[in-house]
This record gives C-alpha cells, sequence and structure tokens, in this order.
C-alpha cells in the first residue's frame, strides 16, 4: 500500500513540483488582477477591503500616472521600431553570411544580456554627461538606452526563425527565375516575419517595462515605472494595479491572437 | 558540403567562363548600424565611465579628472557591507532559481507534449506585465499579519528563518533578506528556465531510452545522460541570472529594509541624489562592468561564442 | 534576357570544381543531347550533385564552361538561366498554397495569366483537387509531384532531378520513375537526373553516366554500359561482375585469349580494353553456369574448372550461388531456376559461359573499385 503511494508520488511530484512553481509564477498576477477591484482601505492597496469597480472607471484619477503611461508608450514605440529594424539586419548578417568578426560580435552582442541594467545605465550615463552634457538627459537618451538593451533579444528571436528555415527555398527560388530581391521579398521575409513580430514584441515590453536604466538616463522625464517606483514610498493606489491588469491581459490577447491562424489551420486539414 | 568561395587555382590563368568572387559588402552593411550602436551606447561608455570614477568634485563645481584612484578603495570600504548583501542575494538567488527552474524545464521539455508552447508562454507571459507591480503584489501576499505569515509562525518556520538571519523584521516575512531573495527569485526566474529549456528540449528523447536499455534506472540516466547534455543550458541560465543580479536592487527597495541595502541603490543614490557621488557610482559601475566582462570571457574561452545567442 | 532563348544540347567543357585543396568535379567534359533522358550516377560523393548545381548556376565552377546549345551561360545567374531544379527534399515553400508554388516561377518572369497553366499541369501530375492545400498538408509522394510540376511548369531547356526519389519507399518510387519517365516522353525535355540508386538510372535514363571521384568513368546507353563496362569500378557498381586477374596470351583474328589461373578465357577482342599485358577478364553472374565437376559441359564455351560451391541462397525467381575458386576468389553465379538441379554448399563444380559474353578491361586497375559501396549507405 505504502510502496503504491510511493511510486504514485514518485511518478507525480515532477508534475507536483511543476504546478507549484507555475502558481508561483501566477499568484502576483492573480492578485494583481484582483486587486484592481479592491477600494483600499489606506493610501496602499495591499490589504482587501471591499469590491469596488472605481479604480476601472477612473484609471487616470492621477493625471501624473496617466502622463507617465503617455510618454512610456511612446517610447517603446519608437525604441520597438529602432531596435527591431538595427537587429534584424544584424540577425541577418549573422545567420546567413561568413565573416571575419563573427565571435568578437557575438560576444559584443551577448554583453547587454548578461551585464546588470544598472552598470549599463550609470556608464551610459557617465558618457552623456561627456558627449552632450547632464542638461541633454531625457526623452532621446531614454530611447538611445532602450534600443541598445534590447538589440540583442532581437537578434536571438530573428537569428532563431531565420535558423530554423530551410536553406534550400531560396535556392529554389532563384532557380525559378526569382532575383535576389524578389527571393527576399517573395519567401525569405513572409518565412521571417513571426519572428520579426516576436522580436518586435518582446522589445516593446522590455522599453515599457524598465526602470534601472531608465531612471539613470531620464533626466527629468518620468515614464510609468519611475512613477510608481517613486509613489511606492507615500502611495500604492488600485489605479496601479489596473494598468498592470491592462498590460497582462493585452499580453494574453496578443499570444491568444497570433495562436489563432495556428488553430484555424489544424481544423480545416 | 558547404558552399566555401570558389578559390582560383593558384597559377591558373584567368580564362572565359572562370568566376570571380567579389568580396562581399553585404553583411558588413547589414551589421553596421547594429554594430556600431552597441559600440557607441554600451563599449565606449565603459571607458567614460573609468575616467568619470577616477574624478572629484561636484554638480555645482563641476568635475574634474584628478587620476584618484582612491575612488575605488574608498567605495569598497564603505560599502563593504551592500556588496556582501548584493553578493550574497544574488548566489542564493541563482542556486535557488537552478533548483526551481531545472525540474520546470525538464517537464516542460520531455512531458510538456503539444502543451509545450503553451506553457512556455505562461512562465514567460507574467513577465511581460509590469514586474515593478508584480512585485508589489508580494507585499500583499507576504503582508505582515497576513494568513501566509501567520499560517508560517504557526508551524514555527519562522522561528527558523529568523535563526539563520534570514527574517529580520520581528519575524515579519516582508522587510527581510528573505522577502529580498524571494522577490529575486521570482524576477528571474524566466531567466533561468528559458536557457534550461532551450538546451533540454535538443535532447533526442531515445537517449533516455538508451539509457534504460543500458542498465540506467530513472535517477541515473539524469544523471549520466541528460544532466551533462544539459550543462549549457545550465551555464547560460547561471550566467544570465547571477549577473543581472548582482546589479538590481528593485527587490531589496520594495521588499527589504535600510539594513538590506544592496549596491544597485548606492549606485543610484550615488549618481541622481548625491552632491559629489558621480565618480563613486561610477566606480561601482566600473567594478561590476569589469567582474561582469571576466566572467563572461571566461565562459567563452571554455565553451566558444556560438552557443551564446 | 537572351540567355532564356539558349536553346539545343547542353554541354559542358572542362569543367572542375574545387573545394579547398578538394576537387568535387574534374575536369569534366559532356554533351546531354537535347530531348533525352540523361542519367548521373555515381555513390554519394561522386560530384554528380556539385556538377547538376553548377549546371542549374547555384554553384560557380572553378573551371571549365558550360552550354545551352551555342550560348555560354557559365557566368549567368540561376535565375536567369532556362533550367530548372527538382530538388532532393523538394523544397516547396511553406508559407504558399500548391497553386502557387507551382505558379512562382512563371510569375517571377511577368507571366499574369496563370491559372490555365498552373491547371493543366497539376492535371499532368495528378494534383488538380489539391491546388489550394499547404505543402505540410501532403504526403511526401504528393509534394514530390508538386515539386517536378513547379520545375515543368516553366518548360526549361533542361530540367534537373537531383536524387528526387530518395526519399519515397519503394513502392512509390517504382511508380515514380514510371510517371518520370512517360511526363519526359511526353513533353520532350532534356532531363538530367542525379542519383545513386543504379536499377533507377537504368530503368529511367536513355543514357548513363557513370561518375566517381569527380570524373565521368563511362557513359553510355544502359546496356552498352552493363554488357559491356569500361573500367573495373562501372563494372562493380553496375550490377555484380565476376573479376578475374590475367594475362593476354595472344590474338586470332577477332578473339582474344587471355590466361588466367591455368585458363584459357576467349573473348572478342572488341570488347576487351587492351590487347597485351596484364588483362582482367570479367562476365556477369547471370551469364554464367554450374555444372558437376567433371560433367560434360558444351564445346566452345570458356571454363573455370575446381570450384566448390560455398553458398547457395534460393531467391525465388533464381538461385544465387557464391563458388569458392582454386586461386581463392568467390565468384558470384546466378542461375534461374528453370528445373534445374541445385547444387548444395560443398559440391565441386566447374564454371561455364558463351565467350561473347565475356569483357575484358585494363589488369592495372583496381579489381575491387566500386565493388563496396553500399547502396544504403550511400543515400
Amino acid at each position: 500500500m505504502i510502496s503504491k503511494a510511493l511510486g504514485w508520488i514518485r511518478a507525480h511530484v515532477l508534475l507536483a513540483v511543476t504546478v507549484l512553481i507555475l502558481l508561483f509564477l501566477i499568484a502576483p498576477n492573480v492578485i494583481m488582477l484582483v486587486f484592481s477591484f479592491n477600494e483600499p482601505p489606506n493610501k496602499y492597496n495591499f490589504v482587501w477591503n471591499k469590491f469596488s469597480t472605481n479604480a476601472w472607471q477612473h484609471p487616470c484619477a492621477s493625471s501624473d500616472m496617466c502622463s507617465s503611461i503617455k510618454l512610456s508608450v511612446t517610447i517603446a514605440i519608437i525604441a520597438t521600431i529602432g531596435a527591431t529594424a538595427l537587429g534584424t539586419m544584424v540577425a541577418f548578417a549573422m545567420t546567413r553570411h561568413r565573416f571575419k568578426a563573427r565571435s568578437a560580435i557575438n560576444v559584443l552582442l551577448f554583453l547587454p544580456m548578461a551585464a546588470p541594467e544598472v552598470t549599463m545605465g550609470m556608464t551610459l550615463v557617465t558618457f552623456f554627461y561627456n558627449t552632450i552634457g547632464s542638461g541633454a538627459l531625457g526623452f532621446w537618451t531614454i530611447v538611445i538606452a532602450h534600443i541598445m538593451f534590447s538589440l540583442s533579444y532581437v537578434v536571438v528571436t530573428v537569428k532563431a526563425r531565420l535558423a530554423g528555415m530551410d536553406p534550400t527555398l531560396e535556392k529554389a527560388a532563384a532557380d525559378l527565375y526569382a532575383t535576389p530581391t524578389q527571393t527576399f521579398r517573395r519567401v525569405t521575409l513572409p518565412l521571417v516575419m513571426p519572428g520579426i513580430l516576436a522580436a518586435a514584441l518582446l522589445s516593446f515590453a522590455l522599453s515599457i517595462d524598465d526602470y534601472i536604466i531608465t531612471v539613470l538616463t531620464a533626466g527629468n522625464e518620468v515614464t510609468f515605472p519611475m512613477y510608481v517606483y517613486a509613489s511606492f514610498q507615500h502611495s500604492v493606489p488600485a489605479q496601479i494595479d489596473v494598468i498592470g491588469s491592462t498590460m497582462l491581459l493585452i499580453t494574453l490577447a496578443g499570444i491568444a491572437f497570433a495562436q489563432v491562424p495556428q488553430i484555424i489551420k489544424t481544423r480545416r486539414a | 558540403m558547404t558552399a566555401a568561395t570558389a578559390q582560383l587555382d593558384a597559377g591558373a590563368s584567368p580564362a572565359v567562363g572562370e568566376s570571380r568572387r567579389k568580396r562581399n559588402p553585404l553583411p558588413y552593411i547589414l551589421l553596421a548600424p547594429g554594430v556600431l550602436w552597441l559600440v557607441l551606447f554600451f563599449l565606449i561608455p565603459i571607458f567614460t565611465a573609468v575616467s568619470a570614477s577616477v574624478q572629484t568634485g561636484s554638480l555645482d563645481e563641476g568635475f574634474t579628472l584628478t587620476w584618484r584612484w582612491a575612488n575605488y578603495s574608498d567605495t569598497f570600504s564603505t560599502y563593504n557591507s551592500e556588496i556582501a548583501h548584493s553578493l550574497f542575494y544574488s548566489v542564493a538567488c541563482t542556486v535557488l532559481c537552478l533548483l526551481l527552474g531545472y525540474p520546470l524545464a525538464y517537464f516542460i521539455a520531455f512531458r510538456g507534449g503539444r502543451w509545450k508552447n503553451l506553457l512556455m508562454a505562461l512562465v514567460i507571459a507574467p513577465a511581460f506585465t509590469s514586474f515593478l507591480i508584480r512585485t508589489i503584489a508580494w507585499e500583499t501576499i507576504l503582508a505582515d499579519h497576513g494568513p501566509v505569515t501567520r499560517f508560517l509562525m504557526d508551524v514555527k518556520v519562522t522561528d527558523l528563518m529568523a535563526h539563520l538571519g534570514l527574517l529580520t523584521n520581528n519575524h515579519q516575512l516582508l522587510n527581510s533578506p528573505f522577502a529580498v531573495i524571494f522577490g529575486m527569485v521570482y524576477n528571474f526566474l524566466p531567466f533561468t528556465v528559458l536557457p534550461l529549456y532551450t538546451s533540454l528540449e535538443k535532447i533526442d528523447p531515445r537517449l533516455h531510452e538508451a539509457g534504460a536499455d543500458l542498465y540506467c534506472s530513472g535517477f541515473k540516466t539524469w544523471r549520466h545522460v541528460t544532466w551533462p547534455l544539459s550543462l549549457p543550458g545550465v551555464i547560460a541560465g547561471t550566467l544570465l541570472t547571477f549577473i543581472p543580479a548582482v546589479g538590481d536592487y528593485i527587490n531589496a527597495y520594495m521588499l527589504g529594509s535600510p539594513n538590506t541595502m544592496v549596491i544597485g541603490q548606492v549606485i543610484e543614490n550615488e549618481a541622481l541624489r548625491s552632491e559629489s557621488g558621480y565618480p563613486t557610482a561610477s566606480a561601482m559601475g566600473v567594478v561590476l562592468t569589469v567582474g561582469t566582462l571576466l566572467i563572461v570571457l571566461f565562459y567563452v574561452k571554455r565553451a566558444g561564442t556560438e552557443d551564446l545567442l | 534576357m537572351s540567355t532564356f532563348d539558349a536553346v539545343g544540347d547542353l554541354r559542358v567543357e572542362g569543367l572542375t570544381k574545387r573545394f579547398g585543396s578538394f576537387t568535387a568535379v574534374d575536369d569534366l567534359d559532356l554533351t546531354v543531347p537535347q530531348g533525352s533522358f540523361f542519367a548521373l550516377l555515381g555513390a554519394s560523393g561522386c560530384g554528380k550533385t556539385t556538377t547538376l548545381r553548377m549546371v542549374s548556376g547555384l554553384e560557380d565552377p572553378t573551371r571549365g564552361r558550360i552550354f545551352i546549345g551555342d550560348t555560354d551561360v557559365t557566368s549567368t545567374k540561376p535565375y536567369k538561366r532556362p533550367v530548372n531544379t527538382v530538388f532532393q527534399n523538394y523544397a516547396l515553400f511553406p508559407h504558399l498554397d500548391i497553386h502557387e508554388n507551382v505558379a512562382f516561377g512563371l510569375r517571377r518572369r511577368g507571366v499574369k495569366e496563370v491559372r490555365k497553366q498552373v491547371g493543366d499541369m497539376l492535371a499532368l501530375v495528378e494534383l488538380g483537387h489539391l491546388a489550394k492545400r499547404k505543402p505540410s498538408q501532403l504526403s511526401g509522394g504528393q509534394q514530390q509531384r508538386v515539386a517536378v510540376a513547379r520545375a515543368l511548369i516553366n518548360q526549361p531547356q533542361v530540367l534537373l532531378l537531383d536524387e528526387p526519389l530518395g526519399a519515397l519507399d519503394l513502392k512509390l518510387r517504382r511508380q515514380m520513375q514510371i510517371e518520370l519517365k512517360r511526363i519526359q516522353t511526353e513533353v520532350g525535355l532534356t532531363f538530367v537526373h542525379v542519383t545513386h540508386d543504379q536499377e533507377e538510372a537504368m530503368t529511367m535514363a536513355d543514357t548513363i553516366a557513370v561518375m566517381n571521384a569527380g570524373r565521368i568513368e563511362q557513359m553510355g546507353s544502359p546496356e552498352n554500359l552493363y554488357e559491356n563496362p569500361a573500367t573495373t569500378f562501372v563494372a562493380n557498381f553496375l550490377g555484380q561482375s565476376n573479376l578475374v586477374a590475367g594475362t593476354v596470351a595472344g590474338k586470332d583474328g577477332d578473339t582474344l585469349t587471355v590466361e588466367a589461373h591455368g585458363h584459357r578465357i576467349a573473348l572478342p577482342a572488341a570488347r576487351c580494353r587492351v590487347e597485351t599485358g596484364a588483362a582482367i577478364v570479367g562476365v556477369r553472374p547471370e551469364k554464367v553456369h554450374l555444372a558437376a565437376a567433371g560433367a560434360e559441359i558444351p564445346a566452345g564455351r570458356n571454363v573455370f574448372e575446381g570450384g566448390v560451391v560455398t553458398d547457395a541462397s534460393f531467391i525465388g525467381v533464381s538461385t544465387q550461388y557464391l563458388v569458392k575458386m582454386p586461386w581463392g576468389e568467390e565468384l558470384a553465379v546466378f542461375e534461374q531456376n528453370s528445373g534445374q538441379e541445385i547444387h548444395r554448399p560443398g559440391s565441386a563444380v566447374s564454371l561455364h559461359w558463351e565467350p561473347g559474353q565475356t569483357f575484358g578491361l585494363d589488369g592495372r586497375q583496381d579489381i575491387e573499385a566500386g565493388a563496396d559501396i553500399d547502396d544504403e549507405a550511400a543515400s
């Protein structure tokens, strides 16, 4: 009897651990969703008080918060375009061509992913101080920083997609009278596009959520994470949870939306 | 057979019909913008930071290059406890992330079946919402006198943790080293899981069958077959967790107390809120950067660069 | 775009391809008559695929020239050559449906109205009902036919097939071999088929070129190559051969005599590649008969005496014998099962055959060349 129970436990221990860890990962998101419907008892939305949709109805009760969101989104869009463009080109070069500096560039691309954010921000600030002066810190220095640290992630994502592509396809296109430009437009690009989109999404998420590098290079600007961090000491309104929940729901919708074509394809076949 | 560029026969005369391959400039054109961006905004700043770290002055008077290398020793002596905290928390965080992340990655890679992608999305999706807000959510879960805290107090676990120095705030879970490490593990787990999963996913499951055929029990198969093959992923995951964790301070700020201060906070304070802290902050930044470079180069020396990206 | 109008035989002159110090294709000279079905046959690594890629333009030659008719296409880009390829892994575009895959070449050349042509081509390969499907939804055999259709629809001067049947199971492969041959006869285009499967080559091709280490060993019709191989490689690679080393003893009119291990073997002088010195006599196993030692042998036949049967395998259609000869060599004999006695292992036998079925090769060659190349391993 006991050995049977032990056997069951052994077989399922991996499953149990996995479930627990997944719950661990999801728990804060659940709390965030739930507490967005809370009416905080005081200035901190930490304890459940009573149900209220007030925060959802008045998301911009604090105008500072909403202007910081607007700034974060604007920065994220521009940084995404920049990082995706630059990173995709690099990914193509790395996957499709041979060149001498390959190893060095591999390391150069890896470092921003591995380095602590605080050092990248700090060194960048000293660079700006010495070139454009501390007064010029602001919107564009944030964008520059965001493109800098997103670049490597874009390269990794696009590279993965590109490497998985059958190399004979481009040869087949050339065999069928497609010039290099036509081959790129009609064969390569459509097949890599999912990777590029995923990279753009990743870049957007990294930008909109960044605190450490941003706060060091922001000058007087205030992005959303900066707002949350700064106001943390004296208040945590439910609106914060509303914004977080919205971001989560948009992400989940995006993931679900990306799966739809796949599901339709398998249904039809 | 990989297509190498056609090489002209040494001494052969270029007859009609013999092909000549130009040095293809395309890869360099593609690489240039991105690489230049990183050189300009990642590499060069490291050098300016070194220069900044040996300056003195203040925001009012301006900073001048005085080659004050003593900035480094001052920094280390003044902030040695913060440095110790950073190291301790990030080591603990990395180890825990590995202990939790490995089974998770293993399960998804080998038992995930057609749910693989969905499960990995679940692991990563939370990371797409503001991590500041999610960290704040732990304030609720681990709240003082909240259900979780009270439960752990009842089973005396909190006494044990306090004994180990993990709890400093009157046996409350929050505002303690425990909470900081806990938050770090939460935030960095996906960083560990992703490379681990990538590495495990590449392992041919028939190798497990081969192991079983050759007298390995479940555990032995893991020990002798899976674990060695997953090592690149383990190392990559460790690198991508430990190094960023050393510089992280959000968790220390939100879930910790003045006693859990880490060097990230020091750098931010010195850089943004101190009159003359700019050289100090730069010095710490340089130390962290050099440390990072050394670790990465050591890894590259052992394992080469192709697996990095 | 004048190279598109190139018409005529496919001709390569002195075609060479080197990768560093390795020579993949060594000074190849070849003419493929327009409208013929030509096979490049050889084991993996012999250079046949490299040659194909150079003809298609996907690989640049180190030296040499390629002509279609009188037009030199050596330095023409692949998308400007009137040449199309059926790739080994099909290389169908996964993001396009079958219709668009087949129409791809037409569209790139600016053809606006593709529907009729695509429809006709899909009908030719019997896939009209799958036009809207994606490649991943098709079976291997169907994908293969789409690949053929996609190439064929452009009516190229030369259609190149790079081991296209390798991934198919045996039955399907046989079917497709007949299909492709039928299509080729119908459309009258030049087909160049690269394969390591000698049965496939012999079934489909009008002309076969056997390649080995970047060179052509022999080129000719399947019958010619099989019945009258020019080198030990061809003799061993194409089917099986019994090769015995000897020396030319004399010539009498049209007949050559070779002395081998104490036996005198006669063969027509026209079927021997040397007139004096070391020679290797060869005869195909199915041409050889066994007689019990001491039994009467019809006059005028070549005889090897003193053999002992070491193996007798009943295959159904035939019995395949291995006979150990006094000089240590094991010779193969295939006897059709038309009622004669089976010689059991251990029996003493003599081998005899028609002198006219013998072929003679230069004795300085490696007698084992081409013998141990495994078809399965080569794929």
